[in-house]
């Protein structure tokens, strides 16, 4: 019998001494590849946005034709596309931190990483073929 | 794993009420979780009011008053009721501290006590810290040098070596910080704590241990270390003004550097 104020099952259930489930498979030996690129992206991520928040309101009035020279502009189609592969990349790092930290079901946990991947991947393919197909 | 109610067992209602004593001039009180796994109901808060003109400063003296006068049934932890154990960490005005060193007087209106948050609890205040004490136990908290000591004497520390254990050694393990993390509350199965990171980067930090890279390995894990979003709750709560969240930045330092 025990009584938790976590909902957590009472642990006398358990026969596993505590040090063997704290153990359990050990360490993953990885984290920290992770973490680094959360912070790189996150700084490489500052100016590129001020400079994209930039040019949009300095272009703010551009017609059409104006517009596709502005992104066929090799400077401006390789600043976009590596915003694109950052902000993409940046997305689904921090949502897999989210989903880790919140969802209690191991099959559910990787399947919501697997749904934010794949969404992420497509979308930054999807954004970047955009740009492709007007600057080359 | 968060959860957003409590399961209908653990949900707390109202409990007996202990007025003051006739004649008390200065009446504070105090309402306490209770809960006694032998009776089969749901966890409880008593109130209880103490005429401070009759008790010690401290809000444990005041649970000790209840315990010798009032209801001797009140169950909790304490022995050196100077901050030095760690024994009578629990949450007091929804801060997780230490009743010896919490003035009763710092507390407005009345002063509420639970146990230790998210934990299992044993009996009222005293909550079950198996669980932490087997992932302090983990981190392998001793010395390990291959090189023998000298003979005629202990291993040395230079002055700034020595330097930089402060901050870490003065850490008692009441586990006020790892019960106020969320990250700990959430995957406290899987995530090492504050606590216990901190006393991992206590043996990183000593300049005579020689096993820093087999810590390391042991702690680079998504879950072990890298649950630490610094929310900051430990350094704000821990009772001896410490700062986890400063030693868990060290080792995510130390990791991202060996890697280059």
């Amino acid at each position: 019998m025990s009584h938790s104020t976590s909902g957590q099952p009472p642990r006398q259930s358990m026969m596993r001494t505590p040090l063997g489930r704290v153990r359990g498979t050990g360490s993953a030996k990885q984290g920290s590849h992770h973490w680094i690129m959360q912070r790189v992206s996150s700084i490489a991520l500052l100016p590129l946005t001020v400079w994209f928040i930039f040019s949009l309101a300095t272009s703010a009035g551009m017609d059409y034709a104006e517009a596709i020279a502005w992104i066929g502009h090799p400077l401006n189609a390789v600043l976009l596309l590596a915003l694109i592969g950052l902000t993409f990349q940046h997305t689904a790092s921090g949502l897999q931190v989210v989903i880790e930290d919140y969802t209690n079901q191991e099959w559910l946990k990787i399947a919501l990483i697997l749904v934010v991947k794949g969404a992420c991947w497509l979308l930054g393919i999807a954004a970047a073929l955009a740009v492709l197909r007007i600057a080359v | 794993m968060a959860t957003f109610t409590l399961p209908k067992n653990s949900k707390i209602t109202e409990g007996k009420r202990y007025p003051a004593p006739a004649g008390a001039k200065k009446v504070k009180a105090f309402k306490i979780y209770r809960w006694d796994p032998d009776s089969g109901e749901n966890p409880r808060t008593d109130t209880f009011e103490i005429d401070l003109e009759q008790c010690g400063p401290m809000v444990l003296d005041a649970l000790i008053k209840i315990k010798n006068e009032v209801d001797s049934t009140l169950t909790f932890r304490r022995s050196c009721r100077e901050g030095i154990c760690g024994s009578c960490s629990m949450n007091i005005d929804g801060l997780n501290t230490l009743a010896c060193l919490k003035p009763i007087e710092d507390v407005k209106g009345d002063v509420k006590i639970h146990p230790l948050p998210h934990m299992p609890v044993v009996k009222d205040l005293v909550p079950d810290l198996s669980q932490i004490y087997a992932q302090l136990r983990s981190i392998e908290p001793w010395l390990k040098a291959d090189t023998p000591p000298p003979p005629d004497g202990e291993r040395l520390q230079s002055k700034e070596e020595r330097a930089k254990l402060d901050g870490l050694w003065e850490c008692i393990l009441c586990f006020c910080c790892t019960t106020s993390c969320p990250s700990y509350w959430w995957n406290g199965d899987r995530y090492l704590g504050p606590a216990v990171l901190l006393q991992a980067y206590r043996w990183i930090a000593d300049s005579r241990d020689e096993a820093t890279g087999e810590r390391l390995d042991a702690l680079e894990d998504p879950f072990k270390l890298y649950r630490c979003h610094t929310i900051m709750n430990c350094a704000r709560t821990c009772p001896k003004g410490l700062n986890p969240a400063q030693a868990i930045g060290e080792i995510k330092q130390l990791l991202a550097t060996r890697g280059g």
